[in-house]
């Protein structure tokens, strides 16, 4: 180890205790008070109230929370499965297609949502596919943003998947279709399950591509937050906010949950 | 580690194996990869064909009539295209420099000073990487605008610190928000080096900084690099940070993007931009990939 003197090491500590308040735990504080303050613009907000979170709990904020759990889950799913598909399906494939499947799938992590929502929206605002003002595009937007992740997370899983099970599998007779679902994707089970938790979440705070492919019917949670925050209305914005952190944290608990749960079965 | 998207490392790359050693690993040989197509067919269709229609549409006006090279030549000749380019390039410096003293420092702590209840700090750190980052700039104003907690702690001398509504302000929050991506790998790249070769330099007397400076480093270094690379890439890419803080002297890329084409409806002059914008994503994106997959191997060979 490196070798530091005891108060060396004392004011090292408390340079990190004064960065790691500042940076991690004053932010997400600062939030969940703001969002139970009537007004905070003294050193103390100057009174409590719950009106804020009852406010984001009715009416529409809870109308575009739930629009956040809906489209989150839907682009979740279809972006684990195909994600799945792609890595899984690949493997075998000669190394020119795996290579050019595997350069495909990590594309849209390095273009920013932005783009993403901009290429939709130009692309799909016209014939043959009209999607311009549906639900669609946004449940589609955030897909393609969180499609990396899960085929990353799942592919790193396949490269280190033991192939001697399956050929046993494949010895004893059994139909791929049975090697896949009974052998494979079990075996990949982890991943899949921490590949859904992440685009849950990533889709729960997504906001530039969906700020660009939005229609008025279908707002997600963090559009009606920086509506709040554009229009001054810092503590509606900050219940808004801590809303969607609470709920995140339980769909992502539960995703988790679910695929224990699939696991013992 | 598992709400960690950043520091996947690219498959394709991985230490090639001999050509025997790989093709035993695969299971059969048969046409099953040929399924590979379906979901590739789809990926083709919501996000290559949207990307090429970003294309065309730069050539296009906004009613759809062909405007061959005249709308690119008044883009690359107007001041605000380079203004933006150079905005967006350098917040995400600042913001990645100040990611890799803040984050550095503190996976050092971490890993050569720990204390109790280091591994709750962490998992802390791992948790907030997977908060929306528009929340920083939502506690910052409460904290330090123009109306803020530390105007009333410090009165009027508060004037010079509101810097919520500025440059300043949004690369304060990119740090904030991105240092815990950088804490990750760093500290695994910290805890990667060697113990014993620590002691021996210790034990001939070397100080602190000496053993960080001749040590450590040089065993991080590749770590340092694919992380710098990743943070610059999202620093490049960040919208919400920008979009919340709303400064108007802060047109980054991406809300430069947003602005034409959502405010403006000048798709034509969003679609430059973006092309802009992809140009140096993906470019920072391929030199990322070649660093992660140096740090693979750095690992990998020891």
């Amino acid at each position: 180890m490196i070798v530091f003197s005891t108060r060396a090491k004392v004011i090292l500590r408390a340079c990190f205790a004064v960065l790691f308040a500042l940076m991690v735990v004053l932010p997400v504080a600062v939030i969940v008070v703001a969002a139970f303050a009537t007004s905070w613009n003294g050193v103390l907000p100057s009174g409590l109230t719950f009106a804020h979170v009852a406010e984001a709990l009715g009416g529409d904020d809870l109308a575009s929370l739930r629009v956040s759990v809906e489209t989150a889950i839907i682009a979740a799913v279809l972006a684990v499965v195909a994600g799945t598909w792609a890595a899984v399906a690949a493997r075998t494939a000669p190394r020119p297609v795996a290579r050019t499947v595997d350069v495909l799938f990590h594309l849209p992590v390095s273009v920013p949502s932005v783009v993403v929502g901009l290429g939709l929206l130009i692309a799909f605002s016209k014939p043959p596919l009209l999607l311009n003002g549906t639900a669609a595009l946004v449940v589609l937007a955030q897909t393609v943003l969180v499609l990396s992740f899960a085929y990353s997370t799942v592919s790193a899983a396949v490269l280190r998947l033991d192939p001697e099970q399956e050929r046993v599998a494949f010895s004893l007779g059994a139909s791929r279709a049975r090697v896949l679902t009974r052998v494979t994707l079990p075996a990949l089970r982890p991943a899949i399950g921490a590949a859904a938790g992440l685009a849950v979440a990533l889709c729960m705070g997504e906001l530039g591509a969906t700020i660009m492919v939005y229609p008025a019917s279908w707002r997600t949670m963090p559009i009606s937050i920086f509506t709040a925050s554009d229009r001054g209305d810092l503590y509606s914005a900050a219940a808004g906010a801590l809303l969607l952190i609470a709920v995140t944290f339980v769909a992502v608990t539960a995703t988790g949950a679910l695929v224990r749960r699939a696991r013992t079965r | 580690m598992i709400l960690q998207p950043s520091v996947s490392v690219p498959v394709a790359r991985e230490p090639r194996r001999s050509r025997g050693g790989r093709s035993t690993r695969r299971p059969t040989a048969s046409l099953g990869w040929l399924w590979a197509a379906v979901p590739t067919a789809l990926l083709a269709l919501f996000v290559l064909v949207p990307l090429a229609e970003i294309v065309v549409q730069s050539f296009l006006t906004d009613d759809g009539a062909p405007a061959g090279l005249a709308q690119w030549a008044s883009a690359l000749a107007s001041r605000s295209l380079w203004t933006s380019l150079g905005t967006t390039l350098g917040v995400a410096a600042a913001s990645t420099a100040g990611c890799l003293v803040v984050g550095g420092f503190l996976a050092f702590v971490l890993v050569f000073v720990p204390f109790r209840g280091s591994a709750m700090v962490r998992r802390a750190i791992e948790t907030v990487v997977s908060f929306p980052s528009f929340l920083i700039p939502l506690a910052f104003v409460v904290l330090y605008g123009n109306a803020g907690v530390l105007h009333a702690l410090l009165g009027p001398a508060a004037g010079r610190f509101s810097f919520t509504n500025s440059v300043a302000g949004v690369v304060a929050a990119e740090i904030t928000f991105y240092t815990p991506f950088v804490v990750a790998p760093l500290t695994a790249a910290f805890a990667s080096v060697s113990r014993d070769q620590l002691d021996v330099a210790g034990s001939l007397g070397a100080g602190p900084l000496r053993i960080i400076r001749t040590v450590v480093l040089p065993e991080a270094a590749p770590a340092i690099g694919a992380a710098s690379m990743l943070t610059f890439l999202l620093t490049v890419n960040e919208f919400g940070i920008v979009l919340f803080t709303g400064a108007k002297d802060v047109q980054t890329l991406p809300m430069q993007i947003y602005t034409d084409s959502i405010v403006s409806f000048d798709f034509s002059r969003a679609a430059i931009l973006a092309i802009v914008q992809i140009v140096l994503s993906v470019g920072i994106y391929l030199l990322y990939r070649r660093a992660a997959a140096r740090w693979t191997t750095a690992k990998g060979s020891r």
